[in-house]
């Protein structure tokens, strides 16, 4: 692999590049090895503290801690999409009464943690966690989903809306039908990107006693003892991160995808159709 | 109002460690998050991938997995911590300084080509290129996002609260207990010292963002 940051690295480079690609890997290896020392010493890798995975109501219990995880990741972020819609077009609204207030609700809602919004609708609501999880998801990143649809529309060229209006659209059938359909394609990385984080902020439903995942986990922990903490965290956070690696893919292959398509699309696109196919016209007799 | 204003010291004194909090994450999170991005372009691979692979980990861990792996597993491991302070800032560091890194690579990315090429033509090695060269003109580019994540930071640590740590947010769950009719209130207030914070700074994103935009 070469780099613009740095020549193309001669013999003595490339050894003392190698050389210090070993310290490094040897410091790793012995940090990782330090680290699972320090694991075996408190018992850790014994057998019986993994056997639990033997056990269906173990892994019972972990999947029903992921079924609460997606579903309230997957209500919220069903209601909260449309929701943001509404909002940017509210906050790009041409009516100063409507575009001003919005504007301040979507800075109240952005500089305010996730779970302080789950504790207020828990508390003062009085709902249930998940009621309150859902609450808080969908509030914050409806905000977020506006702003960033709002910064794909401002990407757009000038052009696009004055075509829309120019052929005589409203204002809102220019928004809803030439420049929202072409922001959100653009920002569909930056979307799908959000749905990570929307998904990594369930895990805040612990604090307000929502029976997620990381919950399921502290609740197995109290009743098996601590001895089995280590071995579920484990498996729950590796669970965790997977997943999300798994959602981060896609975004960067969607971004991938999307600058591939926009490349070839002008690269190949036809300059003119020299002979097209005309319907055969039949004479009228 | 009046829960607010009898409990003021209380919420004063949440400010402070929650921007005590920030500010100690935020400055180990700068530097760990640089040293990572600087690792990620480096020409010896064992440190490239040791950055790669904390940078993905890291960003798609839930924060709550983080604390919970630092002030909960951590202790029953055997390490232990005399404040949960010192887990919740390991917790953010790490965590921010995931982000920062990343950050701090799309600006290295975002710097022209011939710089790095005039800086290695007149015989500058690669520590000197990224130090001198390309490093500041990167971070020039990236303040906008890096205030955009030090916001996080400052919301982020609100989950510290629940993890035995007394910041803005743990006082405010604690008021809200003890004046269980006047919850909104209390909460609003929680609601609006967290705005005290990150209002000015996003203020200060987006002013920062219009020079570097003129300046172009």
């Amino acid at each position: 692999m070469t780099s613009v940051l740095y020549d193309v690295p001669g013999p003595k480079a490339r050894r003392v590049s190698l050389i210090g690609s070993v310290a490094g890997t040897v410091l790793i290896v012995g940090l990782l090895a330090w680290i699972v020392m320090t694991l075996a010493q408190q018992g850790i890798f014994e057998g019986r503290r993994w056997a639990i995975f033997t056990r269906g109501d173990v892994w019972m219990l972990l999947g029903n801690g992921l079924g609460a995880t997606l579903s309230a990741a997957a209500i919220a972020a069903v209601i909260a999409f449309p929701l943001g819609l509404m909002l940017c077009l509210l906050r790009i609204s041409l009516i100063a009464w409507i575009r001003v207030p919005t504007r301040v609700v979507l800075e109240f809602l952005r500089g305010m943690p996730v779970v302080l919004m789950m504790l207020f609708v828990l508390l003062v609501f009085g709902t249930s966690p998940f009621i309150a999880v859902i609450a808080g998801l969908v509030l914050y990143n409806s905000a977020i989903f506006a702003e960033i649809i709002r910064a794909g529309i401002q990407s757009l060229p000038k052009g696009q809306r004055e075509a829309g209006l120019t052929i005589g659209l409203t204002s809102f059938q220019s928004r809803m039908l030439v420049e929202l359909p072409q922001a959100v394609r653009r920002m569909m990385p930056s979307l799908v990107a959000q749905l990570v984080v929307l998904l990594k902020d369930t895990s805040l439903g612990y604090i307000v006693a929502y029976g997620e995942l990381l919950r399921a986990v502290q609740v197995m922990a109290d009743f098996l003892g601590n001895a089995y903490l280590f071995p579920i965290f484990f498996v729950a956070a590796a669970i965790y991160i997977a997943i999300n690696i798994c959602v981060s893919r896609i975004a960067v292959w969607i971004e991938r995808r999307g600058s591939n398509k926009a490349a070839g699309g002008v690269a190949k696109a036809p300059t003119a159709v020299v002979a097209p196919e005309l319907p055969e016209v039949r004479e009228p007799k | 109002m009046d829960v607010i204003i009898e409990n003021l010291p209380l919420y004063w004194e949440g400010l402070l460690r929650t921007l005590f909090l920030s500010v100690v994450s935020g400055i180990i999170a700068l530097i760990v998050g640089t040293l990572l991005a600087a690792a990620r372009v480096s020409p010896v691979a064992a440190l490239r991938g040791f950055s790669t692979v904390y940078v993905e980990v890291l960003r798609n861990t839930p924060l709550t997995i983080a604390f919970f792996f630092a002030a909960i597993v951590l202790p029953r491991l055997g390490v232990t911590f005399q404040q949960f302070e010192v887990a919740a800032i390991i917790a953010l560091s790490a965590y921010t300084a995931a982000f920062i890194a990343e950050a701090v690579r799309s600006g290295v990315n975002s710097v022209p080509l011939g710089q790095a090429e005039a800086a290695r033509s007149i015989g500058m090695a690669f520590g000197q290129v990224l130090s001198l060269i390309i490093l500041p003109q990167a971070l020039r580019t990236v303040i906008p996002p890096l205030i955009n994540i030090l916001i996080a930071l400052v919301k982020n640590s609100s989950v510290a609260g629940a993890f035995f740590v007394l910041e803005l947010f743990g006082y405010g769950r604690q008021l809200a207990n003890a004046h269980g009719d006047q919850v909104m209130t209390v909460l609003l207030g929680v609601a609006f010292f967290y705005l005290l914070l990150t209002v000015p700074l996003g203020i200060l994103a987006s002013t920062v963002e219009r020079k570097v935009a003129i300046a172009r």
